[in-house]
């Protein structure tokens, strides 16, 4: 039975893994079988995880781990997959692939004669193949993979009307909240290394002893990863203070917007909490702050949907809130009552959203025969002052969307605009300056004082974070923005070099995919600027009107760049980390900060140059504000 | 350029060029550039795309397509090549490479914030202003509502920011110039552009970065009641609002002291409404469009001109359909079903106008065309109207607590009706059926036996008097003032659909977009009122008293009859309606065969009546978006006598509205008729033909992820402006032409009738609307140009015959040709 279940479960990645990439190759114009490919898989997903489940049930509930092979080993270091199965894979699975399942056979008909028909279909297999890698992660390193595989997939999904501004704004804006999220798991991992000596699997978290153990030695470090578990799930699952993405989120078409962003995705945040339970059940500090935050997030939800006049926004919060009681039910220990509230909300609220179309028709006939002028709500007895002001400010979601704004980019926007000062020749000079003493340096390690070896990390690791500030608010070149992006990942390099001696094939595994990608992309640019008159960074250009190949490639390139897992980069990235000392938090911050700022600033690139509403205005073009 | 700043002027221009679409549950069809009427067709044009950046032709890469597939002939083209260098011309038409980039003048001035101060001001103020005007505005989606409605927009902003202690503005003077009750609009313009010179040009820009919300505003200026849950907004006070956002965004950004736009910016900004010049490009794309349009055209004429006379036999059945080019079709098939059958087309308000209202309700709804308004009030009485309950719209799904429970209760049975509404979709409580306007079993009051009966000024039903000078003018418009069948069938049309946020743009225009269910059955009963019969023989139409009227409802959806007041048949016509119900029923199945052919999914290649079920389906199925086509194709309207037609195979294109010169030789009813076809047929079509050149400006774009808000309009995402006009799923099959209006009457007395009414003759004058002339005794056609009629030649063509159109139209997707159908 072992080596069924075993059999089975690779049967459960790979499938998605094969459907999306079988929709890769099938034509454009075969709406056909693009359609019966990704209705049929993942209804054989669906069909399977039934059948399994009872299996599984029969024999006993057993949790199922399964140690795949090392993708790169190393010392203590080893990055395997690694997938794991136990009910709360279950539900998730029965629960994606039914929905998936509806939905695209829903599309099926609902995108049809719909100008990216195809692309559609691929986007909903690469997010179900996500999805699907997340809930049978069993160490973080494979999750990381699924969670990178998400973020994109909803870019990618949410910027579906990409001849218009504000679905790529919106995807741009829903990245870098997704971003974010990346970090929080980044650093876990970071900290994990440090915690465990070694990639610990979620299996081996249920060893309360072993666990406690490690966590009362260090508990500090232990709140820190279940802190950064927290900013991870709650960017996920859009909880304060990340909420205002989830409805900025709906610009795709509503079937996906349902599915997605209705059930799936934003559920995903729940799942994580309820992945690492075992790791900071014990942590009353933590769990206080959880029940806290999500009853924090329930009830403010709560009200910005009662304010919503729009009706995609307003299922939108008031699935944000009954996500935050879920959190409370997590945090309690509650697994069942969190699982099956997960699958009620998933399911509502999807139905919700692929109806809310006939919400007009119906409304207005109610109110043809049921109008009444004044629906008194619990408000209306509140002293006027509060309830100005807090409509106001519900109206205003609590001013959440701004607060990115105002606490993150516009101070990195700050910065790099200062260092206009400092011209792009300086800056070449001073980075190619830096490089080539780094190099130096490097191979006078051991010479160097103890209090130099300890601080030059720092210095290049900030030195990279600023160049990739200045790539990311480069207004005019995006060469000059390609490069330094790629620079940022060689100072990471030099920076990590200073740390302690390691294989410089770490370095080599890490940069080479980074710089093919540059080099690429730089090439692309080459092409494109051949062909059209200017491109900068100061707006859209929505070039992919007329150039859909080369936006395709682009892509890759910014996702090799960023460190997506398509090239070895990705593992260098965990790699790289895993040379980062455990007191050495700045080094980590920056180095975080870092490949966080260069992945929005590739995406941001791509987006510039090729989406948005085309410079070309022979054809049909959207109005900005639609 | 120099002159001073005249607030109502500027305001009656803006609110001229806005768009101007009602509130969703009254979406009526109407020419998108009403504003350009006064020029001729290519002109207005031309001047919408240099003004406003709208594309206004197709591209000419389609062009030269559509004639590569030869689609545009070229003996077509010759006819309206302006000059004897036919070379040159052809070169143009064919091979020139011209730059069709639009740089429209709008938005030019307003674009120097980006350039010339850096900042990016829509970002700052358009979310925040779409998102308050659409809570203020909101009929029922919020469940905490806007805490003041009873105030105007800005006296109720003005009330919460100053008694509230959260403010709308960041800054201290947007709040302090807000509480001034005095405010002006100049004062804030006088404060962001500085020179008086350049306000119109600023507000214009302003205005047309967000259309949607701008229009909608300028629609219900003054008009609290065009929404339910009344409001009082004005378009000045708006932009007042608006403004004040936009100073408020500039001292957050620059601080107090900021140089205004006007003064900073030197440059020559280029007047929006100087003169345009046309190009040869211009030029090229008015040939292009022309022979398009004549290509197609002369088709047509020439099968209406080959067709030999139908000799009808004594009338069994007669049937009064509307005009809309959806019957077109059904006509063709109930006369197929027996030679006895005559059919008619007019209005589908069927003469009669009032307001309609139904039984628990305490609201009317006009059902007739939009510009009549009515002085009678139908009431429908004894019947309960029963609502679906819907939980999943209830408002309490998205509370906390309430939340709670229904995740874990009905959240479970949403996942199963979500799959039961994807393997099994039935018509459940969240689609719209034609039949819920009005219960079949429901009774209304029709007659005011004294006139006593008023409410509200309006009079409850029609007089016996008031009846027969309706129901006569309806005969005699539509020719039927002799042989009259024992069963007259009065068929208005509605439609059924599902998440479907324009339907009130699928029911019938001529009903202000609703079912004439009532109507048709207003005029049925009228038909067989005997008071009225006997005064109609005083008036010399003389209907038997064996013949009765019944008022059906066609939904054209799902292609069903639905027969309202049957028991009142004898048992003689009940005998014969059985027999006629056959002959619908197979009409029907084979007019959902024929639509079939346009929804690729589908098989129109089983049986009949398989299509029809699979039809039917469609209608109600969530996840469909075209629950049927709706005008699209539309470009014709046939006012004539029906034989003048029959047999000819239009598909679906043509609008028909029965006349016979005979009857009327004055024109008279001509004059009705030709009022209504203009703004209504030619609206319709003109809709149609913008929201397809250009469906992202003009209109509303794919609708898969439109958002509802506040109920009367819809958006893209959350932060969108409301978009107008038609999604693509209703254009995506349509040719842009214009109407051709072609008339059996003599050319002297339709000149005479059209230039009656200036409104109308606008129309045909502009050629925003292309009329020809049937001279019944000459045979021969003539073509309205530059304010008279020329005899015109029709090419001739071989016209095709088809024995068997159920073959014919299945095995092709695209438009299909004019050809001549054989029994």
């Amino acid at each position: 039975m072992e080596l069924t279940f075993k059999l089975i479960i690779h049967f459960f990645i790979l499938l998605p893994l094969v459907s999306f990439t079988l929709s890769l190759l099938i034509p454009k114009k075969n709406e056909q079988a693009l359609s019966v490919l990704a209705y049929t898989s993942v209804g054989l997903q669906f069909l399977v995880s039934i059948l399994f489940a009872v299996q599984w049930m029969t024999h006993g509930y057993p949790e199922i781990n399964l140690k795949e092979f090392s993708v790169y080993q190393t010392g203590n270091y080893d990055f395997y997959l690694d997938f794991y199965f136990d009910k709360v894979t279950l539900v998730y699975l029965i629960l994606g692939s039914m929905l998936t399942f509806l939905i695209t056979i829903y599309s099926r008909y609902y995108l049809h004669r719909e100008e990216g028909y195809k692309r559609f279909f691929n986007t909903i297999l690469f997010f179900f193949l996500g999805f699907i890698i997340i809930i049978f992660a069993g160490n973080i390193e494979t999750m990381f993979i699924g969670w990178e595989v998400l973020g994109i997939s909803s870019f990618l999904l949410i910027a579906f009307y990409r001849d218009r501004y504000l679905p790529v704004k919106n995807a741009l804006k829903v990245f870098s909240v997704y971003r974010i999220g990346d970090v929080g798991l980044i650093l876990a991992m970071w900290l994990s290394h440090h915690l465990w000596h070694e990639n610990i699997s979620f299996a081996k978290l249920h060893n309360a002893e072993l666990v406690h153990e490690h966590i009362v030695q260090n508990s500090f470090v232990g709140l820190a990863i279940a802190f950064m578990f927290y900013i991870s799930a709650a960017a996920k699952s859009a909880q304060l203070p990340f909420s205002s993405w989830l409805p900025r989120a709906m610009e795709g078409p509503t079937p996906s917007s349902a599915i997605f962003y209705g059930s799936l995705s934003v559920h995903i945040g729940a799942f994580l909490m309820l992945r690492t339970i075992h790791f900071w059940e014990n942590q009353i500090i933590f769990k206080v702050f959880l029940i806290f935050s999500g009853l924090l997030t329930a009830v403010i939800a709560t009200f910005i949907s009662r304010v919503q006049s729009s009706i995609k926004s307003q299922i939108a919060y008031a699935s944000i809130a009954q996500i935050g009681l879920i959190f409370i039910e997590i945090a309690m220990g509650w697994e069942i009552v969190a699982l099956v509230h997960i699958s009620g909300n998933a399911f509502l609220r999807t139905y919700q959203l692929l109806i809310s179309p006939s919400v007009v028709s119906h409304k207005i006939r109610e109110q043809f025969y049921h109008f009444k002028r004044k629906p008194s709500t619990i408000e209306d007895s509140w002293p006027k002052r509060f309830e100005y002001a807090f409509y106001i400010l519900n109206l205003k979601e609590w001013n959440l969307d701004n607060l990115m704004y105002t606490i993150l980019w516009n101070p990195l926007k700050k910065i790099g605009r200062n260092w206009k000062i400092l011209n792009f020749k300086f800056v070449f000079y001073f980075i190619g300056f830096m490089i080539v003493s780094g190099l130096i340096l490097i191979q006078f390690r051991d010479q160097l004082p103890e209090i130099l070896r300890h601080q030059l990390p720092f210095f290049f690791a900030f030195s990279g974070f600023l160049i990739v500030v200045k790539a990311f608010t480069e207004k005019d070149s995006v060469r000059k923005s390609l490069t330094l992006i790629m620079l940022n990942h060689v100072a990471i390099a030099i920076a990590i070099s200073f740390n302690e001696h390691y294989d410089f094939m770490h370095n080599f595994w890490y940069l080479s995919g980074i710089v093919l990608s540059w080099f690429v992309g730089l090439m692309l640019i080459n092409y494109l600027r051949n062909r059209e008159e200017w491109i900068s960074l100061d707006q859209f250009y929505g070039h992919i009107y007329e150039h859909p190949k080369a936006a395709i490639i682009f892509l890759i390139c910014c996702l090799g760049l960023a460190g997506f897992p398509i090239t070895p980069s990705f593992v260098g990235e965990d790699l790289i980390f895993s040379h980062i000392h455990h007191d050495q938090i700045g080094l980590a911050f920056f180095t975080a900060m870092s490949l966080v700022i260069n992945g929005l600033a590739t995406v941001r690139i791509y987006a510039r140059v090729f989406l948005g509403p085309h410079i070309k205005t022979y054809h049909e073009v959207a109005k900005r504000s639609s | 350029m120099n002159h001073p700043f005249q607030l109502e002027k500027v305001i009656e221009e803006l609110k001229h060029f806005l768009p101007s679409q009602a509130p969703l549950k009254d979406f009526i069809h109407h020419n998108t550039l009403h504003a350009f009427q006064h020029d001729s067709f290519h002109k207005g044009l031309k001047k919408a795309n240099a003004m406003f950046g709208y594309k206004t032709y197709l591209q000419l890469s389609e062009y030269r397509k559509l004639y590569h597939d030869g689609k545009i002939n070229k003996a077509v083209i010759d006819r309206f090549i302006p000059t004897e260098d036919k070379a040159f011309w052809y070169a143009c038409l064919l091979d020139k490479d011209y730059s069709e980039q639009i740089n429209p003048r709008i938005g030019e001035f307003r674009a120097n914030w980006k350039s010339q101060y850096k900042i990016d001001l829509d970002n700052y103020t358009h979310s925040t202003l779409f998102r308050i005007t659409s809570s203020y505005l909101d009929q029922g989606i919020s469940i905490w509502n806007f805490p003041i409605k009873d105030l105007g927009f800005l006296d109720a902003m003005r009330h919460m920011d100053a008694n509230g202690s959260v403010s709308f503005f960041k800054k201290n003077r947007a709040k302090q110039w807000l509480a001034n009750p005095s405010l002006k609009l100049e004062d804030c313009l006088q404060l962001l552009v500085g020179n008086e010179s350049l306000y119109e040009r600023y507000l214009f820009d302003q205005q047309f970065a967000h259309p949607g919300y701008s229009g909608m505003v300028s629609v219900l200026s003054g008009q609290a009641n065009a929404l339910i849950d009344e409001r009082q907004i004005d378009l000045v006070e708006w932009m007042i609002f608006e403004c004040l956002l936009e100073i408020d965004a500039l001292d957050a950004y620059f601080g107090d002291i900021w140089i205004p736009l006007g003064v900073k910016v030197s440059a020559e900004i280029s007047d929006l409404f100087a003169p345009v010049e046309m190009t040869e490009l211009d030029e090229v794309k008015r040939i292009w469009q022309e022979s398009y349009e004549w290509t197609y055209y002369n088709q047509v004429l020439n099968g209406l001109k080959e067709k030999s006379q139908v000799l009808e036999s004594t009338p069994e059945l007669q049937g009064i359909f509307c005009i809309d080019d959806r019957e077109c079709s059904i006509r063709r098939y109930v006369e197929d079903g027996h030679p006895g059958v005559q059919t008619f087309g007019t209005a589908g308000f069927f003469g009669v106008e009032f307001y309609f209202q139904p039984s628990g309700s305490s609201f009317r709804t006009k059902v007739c065309p939009a510009p009549v308004t009515p002085k009678f009030l139908i009431k429908e009485v004894a019947h309960k109207n029963k609502l679906n309950q819907e939980m999943h719209f209830d408002a309490r799904s998205y509370g906390l607590i309430f939340g709670w429970i229904l995740t874990h209760t009905v959240g479970f049975w949403s996942g199963l009706k979500l799959a039961l509404s994807i393997f099994k979709p039935s018509m459940n409580s969240v689609a719209v059926s034609s039949n819920g306007h009005m219960h079949a079993d429901s009774t209304l009051i029709i007659e005011n036996s004294d006139g006593a009966m008023t409410e509200d000024g309006l009079s409850i039903g029609f007089t016996v008097d008031e009846m027969t000078d309706r129901i006569q003018a309806l005969l005699l418009s539509i020719g039927l003032n002799k042989e009259f069948a024992p069963l007259i069938y009065i068929v208005g049309h509605g439609s059924s659909s599902s998440n479907n946020t324009h339907y009130a743009g699928y029911d019938c225009g001529a009903c202000s977009g609703r079912p004439g269910s009532v109507n048709a059955r207003v005029m049925s009963f009228i038909g067989n009122h005997p008071v009225v019969r006997q005064k109609l023989k005083e008036r010399g139409i003389d209907i038997p008293d064996s013949t009765q009227f019944v008022p059906v409802l066609h939904d054209t959806s799902r292609d069903e009859f639905m027969y309202y007041d049957l028991e009142k048949l004898t048992e003689q016509n009940k005998e014969k309606h059985h027999v006629n119900k056959r002959l619908f029923d197979q009409a029907l199945d084979l007019n959902a065969t024929e639509r079939s052919r346009r929804f690729v999914v589908m098989n129109s290649k089983k049986a009949v009546k398989k299509v029809h079920e699979n039809v039917k389906l469609r209608s109600v199925s969530l996840f469909e978006p075209r629950p049927e086509l709706n005008h699209a194709t539309n470009t014709l309207c046939i006012v004539g006598r029906r034989s003048f037609s029959r047999g000819l195979f239009l598909d679906r294109r043509s609008f028909l509205n029965s006349f016979d010169y005979q009857v009327d030789p004055e024109g008279k009813y001509l004059l009705g008729i030709m009022n209504a076809v203009a703004p209504v047929c030619g609206g319709i079509n003109l809709e149609y033909y913008f929201s397809r050149v250009d469906n992202q400006k003009l209109g509303a774009g794919t609708k898969l992820p439109h958002n509802v808000m506040g109920l009367i309009g819809v958006a893209n995402g959350i932060d969108g402006d409301f978009r107008t006009g038609l999604p693509s799923q209703m254009i995506e099959v349509h040719d842009p032409m214009r109407l051709l209006v072609i008339v059996e009457h003599f050319p002297q007395v339709v000149l005479k009738t059209i230039q009656t009414n200036p409104a109308t003759y606008e129309w045909f004058q502009n050629s925003w609307v292309n009329l020809v002339v049937f001279h019944p005794q000459e045979k021969q056609f003539y073509v309205f140009e530059n304010g008279d009629f020329k005899p015109y030649q029709v090419p001739n063509e071989p016209l095709l015959h088809v024995e068997d159109v159920m073959k014919f139209v299945t095995n092709e997707f695209e438009n299909l040709p004019v050809v001549e159908l054989n029994k």
